[in-house]
């Protein structure tokens, strides 16, 4: 085990230099970022030049992104134009994002799960058509329609909750947001989840246990639901990281000052350290979320063993 | 089938009880007459680009707060857009090139220094250093004598002050300016002018974390890229003061949050409306919307650096193109009537007095396609075959040039006459329009950087001026605006340069479009709200209802 994590811990090193280079390279083919800072107006020459110079931009590529790499190790993760440290920025958005997407994955694992258990145990009845339905519905509306129609309904015409989220971002204000943030892959995980009980349940050791008259709750939580979540368990972990990258939407929406809010700033701005420091941070956790995965199935199925 | 009803009713009285707390909600933000002098205003901002620096912030977001927390020596008057006289006590002239600047004493800074001369003529001389690499000094500074010394074209500065300013006294000061300018003196209500503390020099970036200055309002936190918080400052001399509280800025991402935000009754300004915002405004807002032009005008440009557009033809074509637009229709079907069809290429903020002209471009800025089909003809055809105008792709354009583009074509019966061409960026953009590899007509917008018809002709239109994109030069034009430069009344500058204006008319090195409005939308919670002529929020003088 131990092994196995130190030999996977060694292969995030590589993906991270390949995307701190892609993204970089990425930003970098964006054009000239310092006619940008001067809004309509054409750019002062000696003032660009100077500018320029003062940012690095001058050096080839390769030399810039060493320079940047120098940086990464001694901490320095480089500044925005308004000189922000961008570690600080990381500071104040990752929290923010962090916060949002546990109230996004609390929703998901105890609403998308819990329907789905419920649909799975009462298959081609009523409440299993209505779960089917209603997913349906939630997956092919896009996010920021339901978004929007939930923030002005909630937020504005009912006045129930916050209609963006304020300063510090309370767990409260956020519930909104997290929903629909989870509002998609909640309903996925009620399918994946649905369609692994409903096969589990006719299963041997099911059987079993309903025969060794344990009661139907244990049978439910200590058997069925053990076995039936390892491909559940899959889709949440890698969308962990989707859920960071995507709040993009949802934080736009509900003007939540997160990943997504400086990432696009970024972009706008052609600021290439801000950009590739949030992307590597996500990139990291993506890395970090799939390793824990990879772990979660030995613990679930102890038939899986890693050397 | 108990169980179900009795979900059912739960289901009711969940809906009942908020419908219930709703209606408790909205009735509670009802107001009444009278104002309270310590209410804060909740107002729509965004993240400034720039260190909040006078001679480096050039956009609005930092321009709102520069504002609050700055006076200069001139204050451009809300509504009229006339510069007055604020921290100045007198600046006189004879010549039109050598003016003294007399301060008014007893001013301080928030942090209780004293306004000086030394304030301004330091703070400037830093601003046009060019190791500083300040982006806003192009054209304050460059008509001050010893500019090229401190910020030369290439290589490095010889001098770390500029010439053309002397400090005579603590209240005192004369400044040389290079040629001529007899407007200069109302052009010293522009941010970059503003004064800066000793504590700057000795620390910028402590002081960039913390602004301090002399305006109606001092910052009490500033949390980047989250909000700001400003309240009156007791320090503050000059005339504006402050009739709330103070005011929190928040920002916002998204206009459409801010607009949700408004209507929630969770902000109070919101002059960052979104086009879909700007459709139900009027309603939703029981017409507590403003909505006024602003000095700031839009135009198709030409590349008259390409020997086909330069021709005597092409002249016609161009004039064709103009009247190909169908402007009314334009304005009010894409922009709901928040751009004013152009008459010039100013703005009327500057007013009938200071140049504004609702005639000076006549039938050539007027819809007329049969006209528009026998001009383009006559001058040989559009040059290349067909007219592209390009766009930045990441700003909100590509609606207004395909429908431009559109009334060209019908006005030509030709469905390939315009097509409209996206480029990426701004940035990019920006490069290819100033490495001169436009080859066809590209859109462009003006900002006025303080209400006077030179800011819209000379940075523009002068022979290689800092923003002639279309690298138009005409002797007689150049020769037009020096001769307003030296004029000795204000009247007889703005009719020279009207003068010069109207051989833009005849050689349309750009087509006016149209005239951008700035609009607001308050909330119930606040009264007074007014734009200034740069479309900016009258903060000092919104007041929170009791």
């Amino acid at each position: 085990m131990g092994r196995y994590v130190i030999r996977r811990l060694l292969q995030m090193i590589p993906v991270f230099i390949g995307t701190t280079f892609i993204i970089f390279a990425m930003v970098h083919a964006l054009g000239d970022p310092v006619a940008a800072l001067f809004g309509d107006k054409a750019p002062d020459p000696a003032v660009a030049a100077q500018l320029r110079q003062q940012l690095g931009l001058n050096d080839p590529l390769i030399v810039q992104y060493g320079n940047y790499m120098k940086g990464i190790f001694t901490g320095d993760l480089g500044t925005t134009f308004s000189g922000q440290p961008v570690t600080e920025l990381l500071k104040t958005a990752y929290p923010t994002t962090l916060k949002l997407t546990v109230v996004a994955f609390t929703f998901e694992v105890i609403i998308g799960i819990g329907l789905g258990v419920i649909s799975g145990m009462r298959r081609g009845r009523l409440a299993d058509t209505g779960v089917m339905v209603m997913t349906l519905i939630v997956i092919s509306i896009p996010t920021f329609v339901i978004g929007y129609v939930l923030q002005y309904l909630f937020g504005v015409k009912w006045g129930l909750a916050d209609a963006t989220v304020p300063e510090g971002a309370p767990i409260q204000s956020l519930l909104l947001p997290g929903f629909v943030l989870a509002s998609v892959s909640l309903a996925y995980v009620a399918r994946l989840t649905r369609t692994t009980i409903a096969e589990n349940s006719k299963a041997d050791y099911v059987r079993t246990a309903v025969a060794k008259g344990l009661p139907r709750r244990r049978v439910i939580t200590h058997h069925l639901l053990r076995n039936s979540l390892i491909p559940v368990i899959t889709f949440l972990g890698t969308d962990l990281g989707a859920l960071m990258g995507g709040a993009l939407v949802t934080e736009r929406i509900f003007n939540i000052h997160g990943v997504g809010y400086y990432l696009y700033q970024g972009i706008l701005r052609q600021n290439t350290p801000t950009v590739v420091g949030f992307v590597t941070v996500l990139v990291i956790v993506f890395l970090l979320a799939n390793l824990l995965v990879d772990l979660l199935y030995a613990v679930l199925d102890p038939r899986i063993r890693y050397a | 089938m108990r169980g179900a009803t009795q979900a059912k009713f739960a289901a009711g009285a969940i809906a009942i009880a908020l419908a219930a707390t709703a209606c408790s909600t909205s009735s509670s933000s009802g107001s009444s007459s009278g104002s309270n002098a310590n209410g804060v205003v909740r107002a729509w901002w965004g993240d400034p680009q720039n260190p909040l620096i006078p001679t480096d912030t050039n956009e609005v977001n930092g321009g709102a707060v520069l504002n609050m927390i700055f006076e200069g020596l001139q204050h451009y008057n809300p509504k009229t857009g006339v510069a007055e006289l604020a921290n100045a006590q007198s600046i006189t002239t004879t010549d039109q090139q050598h003016f003294t600047i007399t301060l008014k004493p007893g001013w301080k800074f928030s942090d209780g220094t004293p306004v000086t001369a030394s304030s301004y003529v330091d703070a400037w001389n830093w601003g046009a250093y060019l190791p500083h690499a300040q982006n806003n000094t192009d054209p304050f500074f460059t008509s001050i004598q010893g500019y090229d010394a401190v910020h030369p074209a290439s290589g490095s500065p010889t001098a770390q002050t500029m010439s053309g300013l002397k400090v005579v006294n603590d209240t005192t000061f004369t400044v040389a300016l290079t040629q001529k300018f007899s407007l200069w003196p109302d052009t010293l209500g522009y941010s970059a002018f503003y004064p800066l503390p000793q504590s700057f020099f000795k620390n910028p970036t402590a002081w960039e974390a913390h602004p301090v200055g002399n305006g109606p309002y001092v910052i009490k936190s500033w949390t980047k890229g989250t909000g700001m918080s400003l309240t009156p400052n007791s320090t503050y001399s000059g005339n504006y003061k402050p009739k709330n509280g103070g005011v929190d800025l928040k920002v916002y991402t998204d206009p459409n949050a801010a607009y949700a935000d408004l209507q929630a009754g969770n902000l109070d300004i919101d002059n960052g409306l979104s086009n879909t915002a700007l459709k139900t405004v009027q309603s939703d807002l029981n017409g507590r919307y403003l909505n006024q032009p602003a000095g700031i005008n839009q135009t198709i440009s030409f590349p008259l650096n390409q020997p086909k557009w330069n021709t005597a033809g092409a002249k016609l074509v161009r004039e064709g193109i103009s009247m190909a637009i169908d402007r009314p229709t334009i304005t009010k079907v894409i922009f709901q009537g928040t751009r004013t069809p152009a008459t010039d290429w100013t703005s009327p903020v500057l007013g009938a007095e200071g140049g504004y002209s609702s005639t000076l471009c006549g039938d050539v800025c007027t819809y007329n396609p049969t006209k528009a089909k026998q001009l383009i003809q006559q001058g040989g055809g559009i040059p290349g075959g067909q007219l592209t105008i390009s766009y930045n792709a990441d700003g909100p354009h590509k609606e207004w040039v395909d429908a431009v583009c559109n009334s060209i074509n019908n006005a030509l019966g030709n469905t390939n006459a315009c097509v409209g061409k996206p480029i990426g960026t701004f940035a990019d953009f920006r490069n290819q329009i100033q490495n001169k590899q436009m080859t066809s007509a590209f859109r462009t917008g003006w900002q006025m950087d303080y209400p006077l018809i030179q800011d819209f002709l000379q940075p523009l239109f002068y022979t290689n001026a800092a923003s002639n994109d279309s690298h138009y030069s005409n002797p007689q034009f150049d020769s037009m605006v020096n001769q307003a430069n030296a004029a000795s009344t204000k009247s007889a500058a703005v009719s020279d340069f009207q003068n010069a204006e109207k051989l833009l008319v005849t050689d349309l090195p750009s087509i006016p479009l149209w005239y951008q409005n700035g609009t607001v939308g308050w909330s119930s919670n606040v009264s007074n709200v007014s734009l200034d002529v740069f479309s900016v929020p009258v903060y000092t003088n919104i007041t929170v209802n009791k």
